[in-house]
């Protein structure tokens, strides 16, 4: 069975940190980082990207535009 | 099977969603978390979809949004508060080959531009109305709107909306969608991604009913304000789930007959 793998790509600078794309995403990829960018907000990141569908859901619900998402079909 | 790595997916040939093309480098004023820049963004990817670019006239309110052209490649005119109906009525008339349509938050449609909105829907003045509808005056402070529901804290209502004697929360959408004049009139919202979809259907075929001049075309977007509702983002998006969408309710409301 053909295997899809995502990947996403975040605009760390960016992100405002709202966390909406968190609260998405279907397989728990996306986390807020404990460190913060220069605007002082804790951005959005691939904490777990093994797990990466590249459903769009994040991309699409993020109100700044600042994730890019990309999408693969292996096997 | 060979491990695909990270670098391996991000090609250009494997890009899936990327950010419309016609939304402007400048980062959006909007608080995190905010509906506007969502919608401004599935706007944006419509518009560029169906190749308006070159042909739109967008009006903006004041609110919010009032800064919407800094943030969407498209023409634009500024209304005088809750004129944009208005404005956009002699736009159409003036250059009908243009695509027309307006933004506005419930403070610019439901208050100061009832006689506008509501005139301009009889008329049956052939625009796309979008109405960011947040029970709230954003903007300003987080004052209570014609919009804000019964009991709903605001820093005009410390103590909670009381029906008795504000009245009840209205319900634009519904009151045109009795007008003769409106063609399309359905109420979205753009805090899921299956709502984002559902909310970018509902403008392709405004687009398209205006192309075929059938009328105004009314698209409510029930949306969030983290900042004067005083939550966080994601709070705000269940707290719009559990009591604005039952007062609220998504859907269409008049579908023209095919």
């Amino acid at each position: 069975m053909a295997k899809i793998k995502g990947a996403v790509v975040v605009d760390r600078e960016r992100c405002k940190g709202c966390e909406v794309c968190v609260v998405t995403c279907p397989t728990q990829t996306l986390a807020l980082a404990t460190e913060v960018n220069s605007k002082g907000y804790h951005f959005s990141y691939a904490a777990n990207p093994e797990t990466c569908i590249g459903c769009s859901n994040c991309a699409v619900v993020c109100p700044d535009g600042v994730i890019t998402v990309y999408k693969v079909k292996i096997g | 099977m060979a491990e695909i790595t990270f670098n391996d997916i991000i090609k250009p040939e494997n890009l899936t969603y990327r950010k419309s093309r016609l939304m402007t480098d400048n980062v959006m004023h909007y608080c995190p978390g905010c509906g506007h820049g969502t919608a401004h963004n599935v706007l944006a990817e419509v518009l560029e979809e169906e190749n308006l670019q070159e042909r739109t006239v967008g009006i903006t309110p004041v609110g919010c949004s009032v800064l919407m052209y800094n943030y969407i490649d498209v023409d634009f005119q500024e209304a005088a508060h809750g004129r944009a109906p208005a404005l956009a009525t002699a736009v159409k008339r003036l250059m009908p080959d243009k695509f027309v349509f307006t933004y506005q938050g419930d403070g610019d449609l439901a208050a100061i531009g009832t006689a506008e909105t509501i005139h301009t829907c009889n008329r049956g003045e052939n625009i796309l109305i979008i109405f960011i509808n947040n029970g709230i005056y954003g903007m300003t402070g987080g004052q209570m709107a014609p919009t804000t529901l019964p009991g709903m804290k605001s820093s005009t209502s410390p103590y909670g909306r009381d029906v008795s004697r504000m009245g009840s929360p209205i319900k634009m959408a519904d009151i045109v969608a009795l007008l003769p004049g409106t063609c399309y009139v359905t109420r979205q919202s753009v805090n899921t991604a299956g709502g984002v979809r559902k909310f970018k259907k509902a403008l392709k075929k405004a687009v398209q009913y205006q192309n075929e001049n059938r009328g105004t075309c009314f698209i409510e977007v029930v949306s969030n304000c983290p900042s004067g509702w005083k939550m966080t983002p994601v709070e705000s998006n269940k707290w719009m789930e559990e009591n604005m969408f039952p007062y609220y309710p998504l859907g269409d409301i008049k579908v023209p007959a095919e």
